[in-house]
C-alpha cells in the first residue's frame, strides 16, 4: 500500500471542504423546513407570508434527500479515495470541481423554483403535476454534477489497479467504487424521465406524459437511491469505527461480499415502492418483492460482521461474560458513539422496512406517515448521524485542526438529543400511520371526522420531536463550524481500520466489474423488461401538466 | 473464503427466516388471492364522466358476481363523487375507482383499502365491510395546495 496518505492533500482537501459547505447549509435550510412542517402539522401553527406547507415540504425533501446527501457523500468518498488510493491527479480533482460547480449550480436553479412557488411537486416529481422546467433542469445538473465527481473517483481508482496489478484495492477505495457503480446504474433511470419525458413536456415541446412509466423510472431510481445514502455509513461502520475503537476488521472478503450483494439487489427492486399501482401485474410486483428482500443477507453480514468486532476488542481488553464486552466500548468517544446510536436505529428501521416492503402488509401502512417515520430511522437517524460522526473527525483533518474535548463532550449531547427527538417524533409518526394518518400532508380535521381526531395527539408529539431535533441539529451546525473555522489547529486523524490476523486473503474475483455489473444488469433486465414492454403496449393516453398548487 | 462458525449458524438461520417469510408472502398472495389492488384496464381520463360504471358514481347492487356491490368513486382535485355514502354491514363490495386529472390516493382509514389512482388507469379491491361505523376516505398521495382538505366518507350500517 504505497500509496497510502496519512494525510489527505490539501488540494484535495479543499475539494472535499466545498462539498461539505454546501452540505451543511442545506441541513440548516432542510432542518427549518422540517421543522416548520411538524408546527404545522400539529395544528397550534401557521406558516406566514402566504408560505404554502407543499413549498416547505418540497424544500424539506430536495435539499435533505438530495442536496445533503449528495454533497456530503461525493465529498466523504473523494476524501476516502484521496486517503487510501492517493492524491487524485490534477484532471480527477478538475473534474471533482466542475462535478461540484455542476451540482451547486444545478442546485440553485432548483431551490429559485422551489421559492418562486413553481415547483412544489416534491423531491419525487409527480406527472401529471407540472413544474417550470427549470425546476427539473436543475435537479439533472445535480446528477450530471454527480456523475463528474464518480468519474474522479473512479479514475484514482483505475490508476490504483495499474500500479497496483494482482492486489485486492484499499477496502474503502472499493467501497466507494461500488456505492458510485451503483449510483451511476441507478440514475440513469430519473436521467431517463427527465430528459425524455418531463423536460419536453415542461417546456412545451410534447402536451403529454406517460404517468406510469415516469413513476417506473422514478422508482427505478428510488430505491437504489436509499442504498446510496446507506453505503457510506457502512464505509465507515466496516472500515472506520474498527480503528476508532481500536479494533480489527472483521473480514475483508466478507465487507467486499456484501456491499457486491447491496450492488445486485437494491436496483431490480422499485415495484415495491408501487404496489398499490394499477397498470402493474401482481406476479412482477412479487417477484420484485421477492429480489427486495434478498438485501437482507448483506444487512445481517453487516451486523454480524460490525458486533463482531466490537466483542472480540471487548474481550481483548478483558470483558468477561456474554455481555461484559459491552462495557469496555469507547463510550464517551463521539467518533463511536454517535455513529453507534445510528447503528442501533437500523435494528427498528430494517424491521419496519420489512413491512414495508411485504406483498401484502404495504397495503396497511403505504402513503401513511408509517413510512415517514420509517425513514426517518434509516436516512435522518442510522445514515445522517453516521455522517454526523465522520465529520467529527474528518472536517478538523482537512482543516488542519482538532476536535477538543469540549466539542466532542457537545458532539455526545447532539447524538443523544437526536435520538431523543426521534424517538418521539418517528414514534408518533409509526403509530399515527398504523392508524391511517397520511403522509405529506398538511394539517387537516377531515371535517371533524372522528378517526383524524385520534390523530392529533401523535402530531403534538411529532412537533415535540422535530423540536428537540432541531435545536440537535442547530449544535450540530456550531460544532461544524467551530471544526472548519475555529478549533485550535493541530493533527485529526482519518481513521482507516487494518484486517483481522485471522482474515483470510482476500480473492480477487471482487474486483471483477464486467462480471458484478454483468449480474447487475442481467438482474434489471430480468425484473423490468416485460412488465415494461406490458407498460408501453398498453398505455392509456398521455396526461396534459396540471399546476393545482 | 473463509466464513465463522458463528456468522454460518447466525445465516443460515436468517436466511431460512427469510425464505419461511417469503413462502408466506407468496401463499397469501397467489393461494389465498391476497395481491395488491393491481387491476390492469385503462381509461381515456378525458371521458371519466361519459365512461361505464364512471357516469354512475355510487354504491349499486349487483347479481350473479362474487361480491354483492359495485361502489364507483371518481376522484378529481380536490374531492371524490360521491360524497357520503352508506354501505351495509357484512356486505362484499367491489370499489371501483379513477381520477379525472392528477394522482390521487384512496385510501379508507382503518380498513386494508389503499390504492393508488393514476390518469388512465382504473383501481379495483375487493372487501367486506364487517364492521359498523363511520370510514373516513382520504386523499394520501400529494395532488396540490387543497390534498388535505381531499375526504370522503363510507357509513358502515345494520
Amino acid at each position: 500500500m504505497n500509496t497510502l496518505n496519512a494525510k489527505i492533500d490539501r488540494r484535495d482537501g479543499k475539494l472535499v471542504m466545498a462539498h461539505f459547505y454546501v452540505a451543511f447549509i442545506a441541513l440548516a435550510v432542510g432542518g427549518l423546513a422540517g421543522l416548520l412542517q411538524t408546527l404545522v402539522r400539529s395544528g397550534k401553527f401557521q406558516l406566514p407570508a402566504g408560505i404554502g406547507y407543499y413549498q416547505i415540504l418540497t424544500v424539506h425533501g430536495v435539499v435533505l434527500g438530495l442536496v445533503l446527501t449528495t454533497f456530503f457523500i461525493m465529498g466523504f468518498q473523494i476524501a476516502a479515495t484521496s486517503r487510501t488510493s492517493g492524491t487524485l491527479s490534477n484532471l480527477q480533482r478538475k473534474l471533482g470541481w466542475i462535478g461540484f460547480w455542476v451540482m451547486t449550480a444545478g442546485t440553485l436553479m432548483a431551490a429559485t423554483m422551489i421559492l418562486l412557488n413553481k415547483a412544489s411537486v416534491l423531491y419525487t416529481f409527480y406527472a401529471p403535476l407540472q413544474a417550470h422546467f427549470i425546476y427539473y433542469l436543475g435537479l439533472t445538473l445535480v446528477v450530471v454534477g454527480s456523475w463528474l465527481d464518480g468519474a474522479a473517483v473512479l479514475g484514482k481508482y483505475i490508476n490504483w489497479r495499474k500500479q497496483n496489478p494482482g492486489q485486492p484495492s484499499p477496502l474503502i477505495t472499493f467501497m466507494a467504487v461500488v456505492n458510485t457503480m451503483l449510483w451511476i446504474v441507478a440514475t440513469i433511470g430519473v436521467a431517463a424521465t427527465v430528459l425524455f419525458q418531463l423536460l419536453p413536456w415542461s417546456l412545451g415541446l410534447v402536451d403529454r406524459v406517460d404517468v406510469l412509466i415516469s413513476r417506473t423510472l422514478f422508482w427505478y431510481f428510488g430505491h437504489p437511491l436509499v442504498y446510496f445514502w446507506l453505503l457510506p455509513a457502512y464505509m465507515a461502520w466496516y472500515v472506520v469505527i474498527p480503528k476508532v475503537i481500536g479494533a480489527k476488521i472483521f473480514s475483508d472478503s466478507l465487507a467486499r461480499l456484501s456491499f457486491i450483494l447491496f450492488l445486485l439487489f437494491s436496483i431490480p427492486v422499485g415495484f415495491h415502492h408501487q404496489l398499490m399501482e394499477p397498470g402493474i401485474d401482481p406476479a412482477w410486483k412479487f417477484l420484485q418483492v421477492v429480489l427486495t428482500f434478498l438485501v437482507v443477507i448483506p444487512s445481517l453480514m453487516t451486523a454480524f460482521s460490525l458486533f463482531a468486532t466490537f466483542e472480540s476488542f471487548g474481550r481483548s481488553k478483558g470483558a468477561t461474560g456474554l455481555f461484559g464486552w459491552f462495557k469496555k466500548l469507547p463510550w464517551g468517544d463521539a467518533r463511536f458513539t454517535v455513529p453507534f446510536i445510528g447503528m442501533l436505529s437500523f435494528i427498528p428501521a430494517g424491521a419496519g422496512g420489512l413491512v414495508n416492503a411485504s406483498h401484502q402488509l404495504n397495503q396497511v401502512v403505504h402513503n401513511t406517515i408509517w413510512v415517514t417515520g420509517h425513514f426517518h430511522l434509516t436516512l435522518a437517524t442510522a445514515v445522517v448521524l453516521t455522517f454526523f460522526g465522520i465529520s467529527y473527525w474528518l472536517v478538523p483533518h482537512l482543516t488542519g485542526r482538532v476536535l477538543t474535548k469540549a466539542m466532542n463532550k457537545l458532539a455526545i449531547y447532539q447524538g443523544v438529543l437526536w435520538a431523543i427527538g426521534m424517538t418521539f417524533m418517528s414514534g408518533a409518526m409509526h403509530a399515527a400511520g398504523l392508524l391511517g394518518a397520511p403522509r405529506r400532508s398538511s394539517f387537516s380535521e377531515y371535517g371533524g371526522a372522528a378517526q383524524a381526531t385520534e390523530w392529533i395527539p401523535y402530531q403534538i408529539a411529532q412537533a415535540v420531536g422535530g423540536t428537540i431535533l432541531f435545536i440537535a441539529i442547530i449544535l450540530m451546525l456550531y460544532i461544524f463550524v467551530n471544526l472548519a473555522f475555529f478549533a485550535p489547529k493541530g493533527e485529526e486523524e482519518f481513521p482507516i481500520g487494518e484486517i483481522s490476523d485471522h482474515a483470510e486473503k482476500t480473492p480477487m474475483v471482487f474486483e471483477n466489474w464486467k462480471l458484478w455489473l454483468g449480474i447487475t444488469v442481467l438482474l434489471i433486465l430480468f425484473a423490468y423488461t416485460i412488465p415494461f414492454i406490458d407498460m408501453i403496449q398498453n398505455a392509456p393516453i398521455g396526461s396534459k401538466g396540471y399546476k393545482l398548487w | 473464503m473463509h466464513m465463522h462458525k458463528f456468522e454460518k449458524i447466525w445465516l443460515i438461520f436468517g436466511i431460512g427466516a427469510l425464505l419461511v417469510f417469503l413462502t408466506v408472502l407468496g401463499v397469501s398472495a397467489f393461494y389465498l388471492g391476497n395481491q395488491p389492488p393491481s387491476c390492469l384496464a385503462t381509461i381515456n381520463p378525458e371521458k371519466v364522466d361519459t365512461t361505464a360504471p364512471f357516469n354512475e358514481p355510487g354504491l349499486k347492487k349487483v347479481e350473479g358476481k362474487d361480491w354483492d356491490y359495485e361502489l364507483v368513486y371518481v376522484a378529481q382535485a380536490f374531492a371524490y363523487t360521491p360524497g357520503d355514502i352508506e354501505v351495509p354491514l357484512g356486505a362484499k363490495v367491489k370499489v371501483i375507482a379513477t381520477t379525472k386529472d392528477v394522482i390521487h390516493g384512496f385510501e379508507v382509514a382503518g380498513t386494508n383499502i389503499n390504492m393508488m389512482l393514476e390518469p388512465g388507469y382504473i383501481s379495483e379491491f375487493v372487501t367486506t365491510f364487517d364492521k359498523a361505523g363511520e370510514y373516513l376516505i382520504l386523499c394520501n398521495e400529494y395532488c396540490g395546495s387543497g390534498h388535505h382538505m381531499m375526504a370522503s366518507k363510507i357509513k358502515v350500517v345494520k
